[in-house]
């Protein structure tokens, strides 16, 4: 007889191979061989894996449409089925999947609103943490100002694009509709962030993308600065830190004199 | 009507009471919590609570704060060849330690192979090694979590031709060797009986009835196969069937009143109508209750 290992191994490989019917010994109440019993739970891993797949992308789903979205996951759950019983985690390879997948290759930005979404979800389930205020940040002594270095939000993501996505993600998501977009108009990077209950998404400045990239790698405040500036010229440094603070991207900020010192966020 | 916040017999130590509760969907929280409606208990399935942050648990949270809650597993994959995934287990130990649930309960199937994750209960065949690798299995996640599990009996669409014991000499001897307690799902009597030609009352009244601590009904999506026999599909997405409720009277018949948890997972309805399901149970269960109680009288 079989092992164990082997039994369920010889199922679990026929679940995604349609050429092999049924395994043998798969019965019916009869003791007969049923490939129609077989089917429900080929169908069940299948279509339940292609509805996980729909849920972390919504917007992909919408943008394609759920005829085209369900036989192109139906390939995607085939080649890189979930790893773990966390399906709100499943999906980390579809926008390289996408990326690569010749039928869509007249829909370019379809990778990076994939790549959004996921950023979403992962935001959405991120560990929380209290937001740093305004006044925790004001009250650092001037001359420290410079040398600040911040800790940013667990839940913070950004997305860099060549497309306009949160624009194109917008129109088709909740109540979203969509309408002719410019894709020659440039893109636009996206930041999300959820400092509470709620993903927060916007759109970053010019330069905005590569100052929260340098501060989210450490750098302090004057260098973000620098490389932000380097970026796009028409960098604001004060707009950017007060719409940051306002979105609630910064949890903790540090003074190079006090590195011990942690300045912490008080919920407003 | 809501009797729930000054009723002295919602347990505080979490315990589940002998009442109706329903399987919590994010649809709902919000009426929940603003209705505060008159349920026994909610129950959830882990793997959707394993984020590190974020809404579920905020939501989840204050609901629990509100009810008993029990905690279902869906992933552990107790059925399969390989070891049991440590990291897993270890998400459940931190969710019991923060929800502290009543009971946490798990599924007599695999759902993993290598490294992929299929999301769906799939059978096990019941022979001697698979006994084993049950039984060690379900003593590794007692121990880990440091209580007992309750295991659900399936819902199968098809069987094993070397399986060697019953379904339910197979879960009798799983409850000997392991103390493991077990959950009913009378939903699942009716869909494996079906689709093996089983006697669902005799499959009720086999079933080692003294280890149950709690009980499923949902509602199937009945087929039939390449024969023409009926082949029915356990899919939570409408109401309970008047078969499954006669067979879950003739169950609280044998055990009196006891937690039974309403799985709706897929289009899910407006909250009125899940409540009017779990209403029905306690009715079934306060008929039987009143029954045994003249009965004592007159005895």
């Amino acid at each position: 007889m079989q092992s164990l290992a082997d039994r369920l191994g010889g199922f679990a490989d026929a679940l995604f191979d349609p050429t092999i019917v049924l395994p043998p010994g798969l019965v019916g109440p009869d003791g007969e061989p049923s490939p129609r019993r077989f089917a429900v739970y080929r169908n069940n891993v299948v279509v339940g894996l292609v509805e996980a797949l729909k849920a972390n992308f919504p917007s992909v789903c919408r943008i394609v449409g759920e005829e085209f979205f369900d036989a192109m996951a139906r390939i995607f759950v085939a080649s890189e089925p979930p790893t773990s019983p966390i399906l709100f985690e499943f999906g980390i390879g579809f926008a390289n999947f996408i990326a690569g997948f010749e039928p869509v290759a007249d829909v370019p930005y379809l990778a990076d609103i994939a790549r959004l979404e996921r950023a979403w979800h992962e935001a959405y389930h991120a560990p929380e943490a209290n937001p740093l205020t305004a006044a925790a940040l004001a009250a650092i002594p001037e001359n420290q100002a410079a040398g600040i270095t911040f800790s940013l939000h667990p839940s913070l993501r950004l997305i860099w694009s060549r497309f306009p996505i949160l624009t194109i993600w917008r129109m088709n998501i909740g109540d979203g509709v969509p309408a002719p977009v410019d894709l020659t108009a440039g893109g636009e990077d996206v930041l999300l962030v959820r400092p509470a209950a709620k993903v927060e998404v916007c759109a970053t400045p010019p330069g905005g993308y590569e100052f929260v990239e340098a501060l989210q790698q450490g750098q302090p405040l004057t260098e973000a600065m620098k490389i932000a500036l380097r970026a796009d010229p028409r960098f604001d440094l004060s707009r950017n830190i007060r719409d940051l603070i306002a979105i609630g991207a910064f949890i903790d900020c540090h003074t190079a004199n006090e590195p011990g010192r942690l300045t912490r966020g008080v919920r407003a | 009507m809501s009797r729930r916040n000054d009723d002295a017999s919602v347990p505080q130590n979490g315990q589940i009471p002998s009442r109706a509760g329903v399987g919590l969907k994010p649809e709902h929280y919000r009426t929940i919590l603003e209705t505060a409606p008159d349920i026994g208990f909610f129950e959830v399935h882990a793997e959707n609570y394993m984020g590190a942050g974020g809404p579920p648990h905020r939501y989840l949270t204050e609901i629990r704060n509100l009810y008993p809650l029990s905690l279902h597993g869906v992933g552990l994959s107790i059925g399969a060849d390989r070891p049991l995934d440590r990291d897993h287990l270890n998400r459940l130990k931190g969710l019991i330690e923060r929800y502290r649930p009543g009971l946490f309960s798990e599924h007599l199937a695999w759902s993993t192979h290598d490294t992929a994750y299929f999301d769906d209960l799939l059978p096990v065949p019941y022979t001697t090694e698979s006994l084993s690798r049950v039984a060690s299995h379900i003593d590794e996640v007692q121990e880990a979590l440091g209580q007992q599990m309750l295991l659900e009996n399936p819902s199968t669409y098809l069987t094993f031709a070397e399986s060697t014991y019953s379904e339910i000499d197979f879960i009798a001897e799983i409850v000997k060797r392991t103390g493991c307690g077990l959950l009913l799902d009378v939903n699942n009597v009716h869909v494996a009986s079906t689709n093996q030609q089983w006697d669902p009352l005799r499959y009720i009244d086999e079933y080692p009835l003294a280890s149950v601590q709690e009980i499923h009904l949902a509602g199937y999506t009945p087929e039939t196969d390449e024969k023409g026999r009926p082949l029915l599909i356990d899919t939570h997405d409408r109401p309970v069937d008047d078969i499954v409720w006669d067979l879950y009277q003739h169950t609280i018949g044998r055990l009196g009143p006891m937690p039974t948890l309403i799985e709706w997972d897929a289009n899910v309805p407006p909250w009125p109508e899940l409540k009017a399901e779990a209403e029905r149970a306690e009715a079934i269960m306060s008929a039987i209750d009143r029954k045994e109680q003249a009965r004592a009288i007159a005895g």
